[in-house]
């Protein structure tokens, strides 16, 4: 026999005796396919390990209360920086081809510049002050606001504690941090879709350090870090305050008005517009991109809206994710019919998208505090309401929008917000902003709530409005706002960024902008 | 000898080829081309709210050089097979060629046009 026969007939021998003796107990435990024995009494810290004391058995049950909420948070987390790669394939589906290399790497830069605005003091502006993370331990370091005294009443304008997370070196602190922050790059991300095509790398840059530094976390405080549009309920009755589950008005209003301010002073995209105000159309290169993105989006929505309880043990989860799902749905049928049978008379591929995007920007204040019929109605009125902003926008406000932004998260994010102080139902929110009484809106019989959802609006886009416009007037003057005509036309991959997003595919650049007559 | 420009319909091309193959036709160019005619389809885009024109039309585009001999049955050929009925089934232009040059071989004219067949 030759020593190949003697090495494979060795190797069967011994898979046979192995397979044969599979059940070779080893030393302490027994291998446990069904998982009846994994986790017993053994598994608590214990000072007599497998004889746990009451008291140790509560500290193990504490601290794996804990463990879920902060588990839960920080999963969620990670869905919602996966949101990042959606606007990217939305926003790089819905614009042209020779300007890919550059709408890619606005989307994909402003997640790091982003966060280290947070990180710097974004983060501390916003939270500073926003009292004990009672789900995630209770940690009450994060105790510094500064407020001023209006009307008899303590106005919290901005926290003051924790910048470069330094004096917070806290696990809950860590895992809110890293929950909020990729909210914030969700606002962050919303400006470069109505920008893009014509925006310049340098003042995209400033931008993306700004929005995570000082502009998102101000208003941000004011209703999730204890300020003064949260405690509207305490101070002046009016409902439980401002309240926002996930951020219509936080992440989504803000990213719409800046990205309205945004839009109109960079001006429309060369050719978009006539001299008799029709606007011709500038089709997105890749729908399949688009399709794909919103989906990404739409998956990590689940971690956006179900994750703003902060808490895995707070069950009412499963309403949140299935109110986000329906509205995702209805948004986008809505839309889908109401372009199909009364506008276009064509099921547009992206206006469907910008229908479910809709739905769920709208759903994302009322998830938590609105029955399952009520998110249906919720995202069936943003699905046709987004199809009317859009046109609104481009024929009236003739502001040139390529993705849809200002109509999806502006439009759609103020109507999330009305949405929660109509439909509110008082099942869910009891004790929230300081407030004892669960949060009910105006169909309920409670209209307070109604008039704090609308001061939070009015304050939202005054205060973005204004602080965009001046940070984008501040950039302009430094480095200029706008590329050049000649590098428009080229498209912008290679003037501004270098590099061609499809090297080695022959466009047709010049076909590409419509003649403006 | 001649040099046919003809202009067809992308979706025709195979059976054109197969075509000209049986009758002897076996070397020539062919590229893709847009064009503006009449086949323009009024307001059959629909973007985002925008209803517009198609802006241009797709088609093939055959650069055949036959010695005269073969010229009618090419021409023949190609208007038999790219036909459709439809508007915008293409047209066929036939230039005169001066000289006609094989790179390997450094032979002219008629010869160079010579299929396997018939040397």
């Amino acid at each position: 026999m030759r020593k190949i026969h003697i090495l494979l007939i060795s190797l069967f021998l011994a898979f046979s005796f192995s397979v044969l003796n599979s059940d070779i107990a080893y030393a302490g435990t027994s291998p446990d396919p069904s998982g009846t024995t994994t986790g017993n009494a053994t598994d608590i810290s214990a000072a007599k390990a497998g004889e746990p004391t009451l008291s140790e058995v509560a500290e193990q049950v504490g601290h794996n209360k804990v463990a879920i909420n902060m588990v839960w948070v920080l999963i969620a987390g990670f869905l919602v920086m996966f949101m990042q790669a959606g606007f990217a394939m939305v926003e790089g589906g819905l614009t042209r081809a020779k300007n890919i290399s550059h709408t890619m790497a606005m989307n994909f830069l402003i997640y790091p510049l982003g966060m280290i605005g947070f990180f710097i003091c974004g983060f501390a502006f916003m939270f500073g002050g926003v009292g004990p993370l009672a789900t995630l331990g209770g940690f009450t370091g994060l105790d510094q606001e500064f407020t001023i005294q209006l009307f008899g009443h303590t106005f919290g304008l901005i926290g003051t504690k924790g910048f470069f997370l330094s004096g917070t070196y806290d696990v809950a602190v860590f895992s809110l941090f890293l929950f909020q922050m990729v909210f914030m790059d969700t606002t962050a991300t919303i400006p470069t879709g109505s920008m893009a095509e014509r925006w310049k790398y340098s003042s995209f840059f400033i931008y993306g350090l700004a929005v995570g530094t000082i502009i998102y976390p101000i208003y941000g405080n004011w209703v999730w870090g204890g300020g003064w549009l949260s405690q509207l309920g305490n101070n002046f009755g009016l409902g439980n305050g401002q309240v926002d589950f996930a951020g219509s008005s936080v992440v989504h209003l803000t990213g719409g008005v800046l990205a309205l301010v945004g839009a109109k002073m960079l001006g429309p995209r060369i050719g978009k517009f006539n001299k008799n105000g029709s606007a011709n159309a500038i089709p997105g290169h890749n729908i399949p991109m688009a399709v794909i993105g919103t989906f990404i989006l739409a998956f990590g929505w689940f971690g956006f809206n179900a994750g703003s309880t902060l808490a895995g043990g707070d069950f009412r989860i499963a309403v949140v994710a299935v109110n986000t799902m329906i509205a995702s749905a209805t948004g986008a049928l809505a839309t889908v019919l109401y372009m199909w049978l009364f506008r276009t008379k064509k099921p547009d591929p992206s206006m469907m998208l910008n229908g479910m995007l809709a739905g769920l920007v709208a759903i994302t204040a009322p998830c938590a505090f609105v029955t399952v019929q009520s998110a249906a109605l919720i995202g069936l009125i943003s699905g046709v309401l987004v199809v009317e902003a859009v046109f609104f926008i481009e024929k009236y406000l003739k502001i040139d929008d390529p993705v849809g932004a200002i109509a999806v998260h502006g439009v759609n994010g103020a109507w999330g917000i009305i949405a929660l102080g109509l439909f509110a139902d008082g099942t869910y929110g009891a004790g929230l902003n300081g407030v004892v009484t669960p949060v009910t809106g105006l169909f309920y019989g409670n209209p307070g709530q109604l008039w704090a959802q609308l001061i939070g609006i009015a304050a939202n886009i005054i205060y973005v409005g204004a602080i965009g416009y001046a940070v984008f007037k501040l950039i302009d003057m430094v480095v200029g706002n706008r590329v050049p005509a000649k590098a428009e036309m080229e498209g912008l991959d290679i003037p501004e960024m270098g590099v061609e997003g499809y090297s080695g595919i022959k466009l047709d650049k010049g076909s590409e902008t419509p003649l403006s007559r | 000898m001649k040099k046919i420009e003809a202009i067809i319909r992308s979706s025709k091309f195979d059976e054109v080829q197969e075509a000209l193959h049986e009758i002897g036709i076996t070397f020539f160019s062919y590229y893709d081309v847009v064009g503006v005619g009449n086949e323009i389809k009024k307001a059959d885009h629909s973007y985002r709210g925008t209803v517009y024109d198609s802006s241009y039309i797709p088609r093939r585009a055959l650069t055949i050089v036959v010695r005269d001999i073969n010229l009618r049955k090419t021409v023949d050929c190609l208007l038999a097979t790219a036909y459709t009925g439809e508007t915008g089934d293409g047209r066929i232009f036939v230039l005169p060629v001066e000289e006609a040059w094989k790179i390997r071989t450094k032979v002219n004219g008629d010869d160079s046009l010579k299929g396997e067949a018939e040397k």
